[in-house]
């Protein structure tokens, strides 16, 4: 039998059963609709999806996920599909379940400090509600002007602040959502603990594996008073190192610390005149926030710490215009890459800090035994390293190299004691990488949380957990490297 | 054999539920204690400690104490503030996700979780999340762990984020009504003040300001109020994190999670507010009001725990919803196939 008549059939069955419980709007299945969906973020993996649905309701999410489960569909959820993993990559004959009309702000309270909101909410639009109160919520990965917060529930997003304001899963309260039964289930509550186990915190983080989010509550935090930031030049990319840990052992905890080796300054400073170094081995921006006498004393004791840390140049930013004009060249590391190199393949692999030399080193070894930059940035208050791998795709082989290199920097952060991936998720991408990191019974342990939220394993299949199969057969498998879209969109 | 390979041993062959247990500080907590003692405390030592990428990692069994001390001598602290009861362990604290003053402004135990070393029912040695920041690659077990009771598995392994202890503390006292305090409590969270604890009981509300020396200057000459001593304020705030306060003797306590915004919760007993509002706590002669206790709290949003004293056989912890049980039975099953972890310590099986 053909196999696209196969799905032709398929796709009218699971739509018309679709149709029974939505709108006709909201369920797409000509080519020319499901194509915007083929991939997320990180675009060299694609699938067309057999449907896209749109529900707009909470109730539309459980009629969905009640026909999918009775005709035995999988189901991909899809926030904003900024992701960088692949993780709201389609399946050939599954449904693609877009929280795009599930986009209300249910209700903002600058008394309770909370907001609720429908998961399509996108990150920013929750602080620009809130600032009229003086609020604002805390995560903001660099993507915020686009990605959603059902997304970044999904992913645990982070952000530059994360070391001083936490993650995702410090910044929501509550998570109401739908298990593939049709079942509405809320996580966590509106006082600051709920009953039994802390199932929320097992839900941010997963990847769209365990649930369907309806609605969320964020915290909101109140706004600093003020912010500047320091811009420290270094000679040498271990003596920065060095400057993030005196500053930490001071008992500082800044607002944000990043740091660029020379290969990104270089790369940024053009496209966007922050006013680098380059001729620095490295950059280090370290933003200190509260209320003015409070801002002037903490940058006073982090001068200090970064002086004595051997810092070659500090500036000071002496105006909110130029504290965004020492950030824009951090914020912009991947549209620059893109200025410089066809394509680029970004890692994020999070290492202990002090190890951070250590694995540039080996970073750079790589560079040449694969022929291909990289630049780094880095998010030092929390170590997590964003690798830009600089390729370019119409190269034969580069793509191939560019995959391998990144593999072995996944492997590097393992073997010094991180982790494959701190904030952007496993998702297809860093799948076989996932079998560098974990054992099988650990891999097996995740598959039975996964069945405890979802026993039909429906939900995201084949993401983020690897199969044994599937990791005996990592080496030998060939996954394309990616280069990302929305390029001119602030990343990390 | 290694002390893991004893603990496998046992776990593989035991005939008997086990009851884990460290330092048994505890044992008032919870639903019911039932099976062998498994005492985690040869389990123990600090495996590895960075001041400088604020991580500590150690044994289950390794005393609360030690940490502690050895935190302190590098300026550091675990900011959730955890009760210190006498031969309280690491494994007890993560298992039973006790936070103390600072939980509304800095994190509760499960904020601090980075990574665990967990014995499932098999005796298998699991390991998930590690010793950073940031690290979403796999389910976030780890985190579950905390508040687990020793259901889920044997917690052999912490590793947990430490922070630097501020620079510098300053308490002040207002007299103020129940009603009055909830209010402020509430509003003062929404500026940026450096509010790191408060208590209300008796009329009086007690707040601690923590940060840099600017910060909290500028904080109390905003907010006025009575300033307390320095000795006092730290054994005061000592006193409602380790419960030595007077309040805490004599009578049932419940615990009771609620929104912080939740208006005064009209309940016979005496109560102690916390955490700007969120923990409320109330001190009743017997348990029976039970019913009544729970159906009020919830209304607030929250959920009530009978924390200590009482008759538990009105439930220890709030009822979870159907759906909710059912995914605990499942994580439960997944975990510990045969039912021989802490049977019945979170829930009547």
């Amino acid at each position: 039998m053909n196999t696209v008549t196969d799905l032709g059939a398929r796709r009218a069955q699971v739509a018309a059963a679709l149709r029974q419980v939505l709108p006709e709007r909201a369920v797409l299945s000509s080519l020319e609709d499901t194509r915007p969906y083929e991939c997320d973020g990180l675009a060299a993996y694609r699938q067309l999806p057999m449907i896209v649905v749109l529900p707009d309701s909470e109730q539309q999410v459980v009629a969905v996920l009640n026909v999918c489960r009775e005709l035995g569909v999988p189901v991909v959820p899809r926030g904003a599909g900024t992701g960088l993993s692949g993780g709201a990559m389609p399946i050939a004959d599954g449904v693609v379940l877009s929280t795009a009309r599930l986009n209300r702000i249910v209700r903002m309270d600058a008394y309770s400090r909370t907001a609720v909101v429908q998961p399509g909410v996108r990150n920013l639009a929750i602080s620009e509600a809130a600032a009229q109160h003086g609020l604002y919520y805390a995560p903001d990965p660099s993507s915020q002007i686009a990605c959603s917060i059902g997304g970044n529930v999904a992913e645990n997003s982070g952000g530059v602040h994360c070391l001083k304001y936490g993650l995702t899963v410090h910044n929501v309260l509550r998570v109401r959502m739908v298990t593939i039964d049709g079942e509405v289930v809320e996580l966590g509550s509106e006082a600051l603990d709920a009953p039994g186990l802390d199932l929320l915190s097992v839900f941010i983080g997963s990847e769209g594996m365990l649930g369907i989010v309806t609605e969320v509550t964020v915290k909101l935090v109140p706004k600093p008073a003020t912010a500047r930031v320091i811009m420290a030049s270094f000679d040498e990319v271990v003596k920065g190192c060095h400057a993030v840990a005196a500053l930490i052992a001071a008992g500082i905890i800044p607002a944000g610390l990043e740091m660029m080796d020379q290969t990104s300054s270089r790369m940024v400073e053009p496209f966007v005149k922050a006013g680098y170094d380059t001729e620095a081995a490295a950059i280090l921006l370290c933003e200190a926030d509260g209320t003015v006498e409070e801002v002037e004393e903490e940058i006073a004791r982090m001068t200090a710490v970064l002086n004595t840390a051997g810092a070659i140049a500090i500036a000071v930013s002496q105006s909110e215009a130029e504290r965004l004009k020492f950030w824009s060249g951090r914020k912009n590391a991947f549209p620059a890459a893109g200025r410089i190199s066809p394509d680029y393949y970004c890692m994020d692999g999070t290492i202990p800090r002090k190890r951070l030399g250590e694995v540039l080193a080996g970073i750079a070894a790589m560079e040449s035994k694969y022929g291909l930059r990289c630049a780094n940035v880095f998010h030092a208050g929390d170590g997590n390293l964003h690798p830009l791998i600089l390729f370019n795709a119409n190269i034969p082989d580069e793509f191939h190299r560019a995959e391998a290199f990144g593999a072995e920097i996944l492997a590097l952060c393992v073997q010094v004691g991180g982790t494959i991936t701190g904030e952007h998720g496993v998702g297809i991408e860093k799948i076989n990488s996932m079998c560098v990191q974990f054992k099988p019974a650990e891999l097996e342990a995740f598959f039975s949380v996964k069945r405890s939220f979802d026993p039909h394993g429906l939900l995201n299949p084949d993401k983020a957990i690897p199969t044994l199969n599937r990791c005996a057969e990592f080496g030998k498998m060939h996954v394309s490297g990616g280069a990302l879209p929305f390029s001119n969109l602030p990343r990390f | 054999m290694t002390i893991y390979d004893e603990f496998a041993h046992r776990i593989r062959s035991t005939a008997t539920p086990l009851r884990l247990r460290g330092g048994g500080t505890k044992d008032w907590y919870g639903q019911a204690l039932n099976g062998e003692v498994l005492d985690t405390r040869v389990n123990s030592g600090i495996v590895s400690y960075e001041p400088t990428e604020l991580v500590i990692t150690a044994r289950c069994g390794t005393p609360l104490a030690e940490i502690e001390a050895l935190l302190a001598q590098h300026k550091q602290m675990l900011a959730f503030e955890p009760p210190r009861y006498e031969g309280s362990t690491i494994g007890g604290v993560v298992a039973s996700a006790l936070s103390g003053p600072r939980r509304a402004s800095a994190g509760a135990v499960r904020d601090f979780v980075l990574g665990a070393v967990l014995m499932d029912g098999r005796g298998e040695v699991l390991r998930f999340g590690g010793q950073v920041m940031k690290n979403v690659a796999g389910y976030d077990v780890s985190r579950l762990l905390a508040g687990s009771l020793g259901t889920l598995g044997l917690i052999l392994e912490v590793s947990l984020k430490v922070l630097p202890v501020p620079l510098r503390e300053a308490s002040l006292r207002f007299e103020m009504s129940e009603i009055d305090a909830i209010m402020r409590l509430n509003e003062w969270a929404g500026q940026p003040l450096p509010v790191s604890a408060s208590c209300w009981h008796q009329g009086v509300l007690s707040l601690r300001l923590s940060g840099a020396d600017a910060a909290v200057e500028a904080a109390q000459r905003k907010l006025g109020g009575h300033p307390l001593a320095d000795d006092d304020a730290s054994a005061f705030w000592a006193s409602l994190r380790d419960q030595t306060h007077n309040y805490f003797s004599g009578g049932s306590l419940w615990r009771m999670s609620v929104p912080s915004h939740a208006s005064a919760i009209i309940l016979r007993g005496e109560q102690l507010i916390e955490w700007g509002g969120a923990q409320r706590w109330l001190k009743v002669d017997e348990a029976a009001q039970a019913e009544s206790i729970r159906r009020t709290v919830a209304a607030t949003g929250g959920h009530a725990t009978l924390f200590r004293g009482g008759d538990k056989s009105v439930g220890v912890f709030h009822p979870l919803a159907p759906a909710v049980a059912k995914i605990h039975e499942r994580l439960k099953q997944s975990f510990d196939p045969n039912g021989i972890f802490n049977p019945g310590r979170m829930y009547a099986d």
